[in-house]
């Protein structure tokens, strides 16, 4: 189970890494879309990885919090993935306003010489 | 108390003054001349208190841990300096009434003045170092905008900012000095530091404190080599000049050696330092101001000289050295700013301060000429006025400490009395002589008030010169004995001592004086030299223009070298700082205690090999296939999303499923107005890969698979460690005793840490509200704007018809159905989750989520004409009363008695319903949706309005007959 989840962080991170240093503003996104998934991973995983663990708690006495599952990071990563969509929507923004402006999609709004 | 009213008085009076109207010349004045004479009584006040050699302190604690307080101390010496300060300020108020046009912003000018003000007091009343060193570098600031007040003109801005380069810089080497200086002493309260001379003196840190203390003071005061500033300054209005550079400004810099004096003094490297300096300057100074032709220039060089003649000597230190010192320091600010304001009457009256130009003024301004002149007889050291007084003292320590050893000391100082006299005779020259006929507007006397403040300062110029004790004498006294304590030597303010050393000297002064303005004028061609004979090489302003000019230069070089303006190489550059990072952790792999790994799940293993697989064909495809990749993208957000439901967490699975879908639409929405990029079209490139290019994509994929490897390893690693301890099984116990609900996500986001969840609501509708600023203002491509070729086939007969007709009649007539009747069911889907949110799977985000898309498929639908003329969302409104509704609930709290967002639970039973559990989290829950829907939905519509902008341009205007503006 670890192993997958780490390699699935891993493979969605390098895509992301070789996305955003391609020249293209829209790779770019893709890359920043690509390794909010990895972190937001990442930052799931180190509370552990449980399976069938109940994420509610019933009955407040007699509650042994090994038994359920880690609260902490899944509301960190809840209000990431949120804010995740809000910093996505001002690079689209940017990107488009960027291609207005100069003409070309390029990350530098300018085309690199031949 | 009193003494922190002496500051906050002008402070007060500053920001009053700014908020005037600009035409308000009277009532500045009278704000700003009520506020020094206020200030000035408070300051006359409190003399009898510390007349003999007490002190007044007030303490406020400011930062105890570091030993840091705001001390106000005041003792005789600061006491002269404040009344000096207050008093040139008043006067200086009212000249300004009068000298100021009224085309000039008064307010700014008096605000900045008063600012000023405050600054020197603070320099003069700060009873810990440190404060006085902020306070110091508040009047460089302050000075800085008084000198550049007529920002339009070159030289004022340029004098401007060489002035604050200059003692701006000088500060910040105060700073280190004090800041040593508080390291040896323990301490940086000046009554500690004060009763530690020795020990500093004795220190092996004295030298680099001495330095360091006396570039400040020596830059401030306009010391060689740094006086250059002065004269530049010159470009500030005539009252600033007056106040600067007589009393305020540049005695700072004296203020600070005197009240360092105590401790620093008395060694080798204090004499040759601070008296070498000083004679430089003082030489320098008076000589230059012979061949100024500008009348403010002569006056600036002179300060300069003066200032010069006060350092000396506080430098050869002799007790006496110090009473003329002190003395002089107030002759000079009577008689200096009396100078500078004459000059400023001459150059309002005639429009010109042009020695050259200027003669014969006495008969157009008689009085003023006959101020001027005895002013500067002053200057001079003519007998019976004040300047004659200090003068003869300086030549008498000069002598003495100059004896037969240090012959050229006293020779020095003749040699300064001798340029004085010719540079003051230069001066007057400017009232004798024929009248001139060119000037540029014929003067006459200046209004009454304008001339009282010079004609008050010449009458103490001779009060104080003619009889010293009765007037000065007090004052004096308790300065020199709050300096100098029991080494207060005797000495006898007369004006006669007899026939003596020093009375010589003055004679010999005042003779060959006349006699070198004279020979100078005769054979040297005085009223047309353009260049100061024998001196002119040193030329400071040259070193600190190449400085720097070569500094930009360097500068420029250097971001060559170490920065980039391209995002790609930045980005390398930070991926393998991260590397770079996580290689740091190897060395500790060795320690590493790890659990075995536990079984595979062949499910998840294939989801994510399908998730993998998604990811990096839309790396591959990024680029000539962007709906393609987006979509495989999809995949990979719907992998994750299924390994949150997994690994049991069904708010994130929700939430990332619901994230999912708003971000495709969103990007869906934006892929049309990229340009369009084909491999077909890029053929010829595909083919033939340059070399340069395949090395880039190689290095670039190395670093990807690094980095990808690497924070697979760290996952692995960290995922398989044992678990440390945790503050989230707090959370699960709290959660529903004192939460009141068993989903512990929820209750953590909406009640435990809500003002972290206020903090990313704010956020969010920060970068809604700033999308649809940016995108008011930013156009996007036009030759985007060109309808698509789909929607332009002439076979196909939806071309012809409008997206609302589409839905009536065309193509979409059977969506539409279903669509429009899943509206109402998706809202009640949203307030499901919603409520049940505090505990089950739910709540705010996922349910705002989950309702803004319910209204973008009607968008997406029937266009956005369509929807919104049925349906006015006004989504900024949404984020307005969502933040309003979570800040109050959060408010609430704070009226019981509460901190901020504490969480209340309130059980009501109703009829039907039975009990309901309502906590105030709920409250807060319905503000976080409110802000999602309004958020989401602002965004999403701002973007989809631009296809709207550009058919507008294309097309003829009947066809939008909304008003669209009021809907969004």
């Amino acid at each position: 189970m670890e192993i997958i989840l780490a390699a699935a962080i891993g493979v969605l991170f390098g895509s992301g890494v070789w996305l955003i240093l391609r020249p293209r503003s829209f790779q770019v996104l893709t890359g920043l879309l690509l390794m909010s998934y990895a972190v937001n991973l990442f930052i799931f995983s180190m509370g552990l990885v449980w399976i069938d663990k109940p994420p509610l708690i019933e009955n407040a006495e007699a509650l042994n919090p090994a038994d359920f599952a880690d609260p902490l990071p899944q509301a960190l990563v809840l209000t990431a993935i949120v804010i995740g969509f809000a910093t996505t929507a001002l690079y689209l923004v940017l990107m488009l306003g960027s291609r207005g402006l100069t003409g070309t999609d390029h990350v530098d709004g300018v085309e690199p010489p031949q | 108390m009193i003494l922190a009213l002496l500051i906050l008085l002008p402070l007060v009076g500053s920001l009053i003054a700014a908020l005037l109207p600009s035409n308000a010349r009277n009532r500045e004045a009278w704000l700003s001349g009520s506020v020094s004479l206020t200030g000035l009584a408070v300051a006359a006040w409190q003399f009898p208190a510390i007349k003999d050699g007490q002190v007044i302190r007030h303490e406020f604690t400011w930062l105890p841990e570091y030993g840091l307080n705001l001390v106000f101390r005041l003792d005789a010496l600061s006491w002269l300096f404040t009344i000096l300060v207050l008093g040139i300020g008043f006067l200086v108020v009212l000249y300004a009434r009068y000298y100021m046009s009224p085309k000039d912003p008064v307010p700014r000018f008096f605000s900045f003045l008063l600012a000023f003000m405050t600054a020197m007091l603070g320099v003069v009343l700060s009873g810990n170092l440190i404060q006085l060193v902020l306070f110091w570098e508040l009047t460089s600031i302050t000075s800085f905008l008084l000198i550049g007040y007529w920002h339009h003109r070159v030289d004022a801005r340029k004098g401007a900012r060489m002035a604050f380069t200059i003692t701006g810089a000088g500060g910040l080497c105060l700073l280190a000095g004090v800041l040593l200086l508080g390291q040896i002493v323990g301490s940086y309260d000046l009554d500690v530091v004060l009763a530690s001379g020795d020990l500093i003196r004795n220190h092996e840190w004295y030298r680099p404190v001495l330095v360091l203390i006396a570039l400040g003071a020596l830059t401030k005061s306009a010391q060689f080599p740094f006086h250059f500033w002065l004269p530049h300054a010159m470009a500030a209005p005539t009252p600033v000049s007056a106040y600067l550079h007589s009393a305020t400004m540049v005695k700072a810099g004296i203020f600070l050696l005197m009240r360092m004096w105590p401790v620093l003094s008395g060694t080798q490297e204090w004499v040759w330092l601070v008296a070498g300096a000083g004679v430089c300057t003082m030489l320098i100074g008076s000589f230059f101001a012979i061949f100024q032709h500008d009348l403010k220039g002569l006056l600036a060089y002179s300060t300069i000289s003066h200032l010069g003649l006060i350092t000396v000597l506080l430098g050869i230190s002799t007790p006496l050295g110090i009473v003329a010192a002190i003395f002089h320091t107030m002759n000079h600010a009577i008689f200096k700013a009396s100078l500078f304001m004459a000059a400023g009457i001459i150059d309002h009256e005639s429009q010109t301060r042009d020695i050259r130009i200027l003669s014969g003024l006495y008969s157009m301004l008689p009085i003023t000429a006959t101020l001027a002149i005895v002013a500067s007889a002053s200057m001079a050291g003519v007998p019976l006025l004040n300047g004659f007084l200090s003068k003869e003292m300086f030549f008498a320590e000069a002598v003495q400490i100059g004896g037969t050893d240090n012959w050229w000391m006293s020779w020095a100082a003749l040699a300064m009395g001798i340029f004085s006299v010719a540079y003051s005779l230069r001066f007057i020259s400017v009232f004798f002589g024929p009248k001139a006929e060119d000037l540029p507007q014929i003067p006459h006397e200046p209004p009454q008030w304008m001339r009282f403040p010079v004609e008050l300062l010449v009458l103490l110029c001779l009060v104080v010169g003619i009889i010293p004790a009765l007037s000065v004498g007090p004052i004096l006294e308790s300065a020199v004995i709050a300096l100098l304590g029991d080494r207060a030597p005797i000495y006898n303010l007369a004006v006669w001592h007899g026939f003596n050393l020093p009375l010589m000297m003055s004679i010999a002064a005042l003779v060959c004086g006349v006699t070198l303005y004279f020979i100078l004028r005769q054979f040297f061609d005085l009223r047309n030299r353009t260049q100061v004979p024998v001196l002119h090489p040193i030329k400071g302003i040259k070193i600190f223009d190449s400085i720097l000019q070569n500094a930009t230069v360097a500068a420029e070089g250097l971001l060559k070298v170490v920065a980039t303006r391209h995002l790609q190489p930045q980005f390398m550059i930070i991926l393998i700082g991260l590397l770079g990072a996580l290689l740091l952790i190897v060395p500790l792999l060795s320690e590493l205690q790890l659990q075995d790994v536990s079984a595979i799940d062949p499910f998840f293993a294939v989801l994510w090999i399908i998730g993998g697989a998604c990811a990096v064909a839309a790396a591959w495809s990024a680029k000539y296939h962007r709906l393609a990749a987006l979509l495989l993208i999809g995949g990979t957000g719907l992998a994750t999303s299924v390994t949150f439901l997994m690994l049991s967490a069904p708010d994130l699975a929700l939430t990332q499923l619901m994230v999912e879908t708003v971000t495709t639409v969103l990007i869906l929405l934006g892929l049309r107005w990229l340009p369009p990029r084909l491999a077909s079209m890029e053929k010829e490139l595909y083919e033939h890969i340059p070399m340069r290019v395949r090395l880039r994509r190689g290095r670039d994929f190395f670093i990807a698979v690094f980095c990808g490897l690497m924070i697979a390893v760290v996952s692995c690693i960290a995922l398989l460690s044992p678990r440390g301890e945790s503050i989230s099984e707090f959370f699960l116990l709290k959660s529903l005793p004192e939460g009141g609900g068993t989903n512990v996500v929820n209750v953590l986001l909406v009640d435990f840490r809500g003002f972290d969840t206020f903090g990313e609501i704010t956020v969010l509708a920060i970068v809604a509200l700033t999308v649809f600023a940016l995108l008011r203002r930013f156009r996007p491509a036009p030759e985007s704007a060109v309808a698509p070729r789909q929607q332009t086939n002439a076979v196909d007969p939806a071309v012809q018809q409008t997206t609302a007709e589409h839905v009536a009649l065309g193509y979409m007539r059977i969506p539409a159905v279903y669509l429009r009747f899943l509206l109402p069911f998706m809202a009640m889907v949203a307030i499901y989750f919603f409520l049940r949110g505090h505990n089950l799977p739910g709540g705010g985000f996922v349910a705002g989520l989950i309702f803004s898309t319910a209204v973008i498929l009607q968008y997406m639908l029937a266009g956005t004409i369509w929807v919104e003329s049925r349906l006015r969302m006004q989504p900024y409104k949404w984020i307005a009363w969502g933040l309003l509704i979570a800040g109050t609930t959060g408010l609430g709290a704070w009226f019981l008695g509460y901190p901020f967002l504490t969480s209340h639970t309130a059980h009501v039973t109703l009829p039907l319903l039975g009990e309901l559990h309502l906590p105030s989290a709920f409250m807060f829950d319905v503000g976080v949706f409110m802000v999602v829907v309004g958020s989401t939905m602002l965004i999403l519509i701002a973007l989809s309005h631009q296809t709207l902008r550009s058919h507008r341009q294309s097309s003829p205007p009947e066809k939008d007959a909304l008003s669209l503006r009021s809907s969004i």
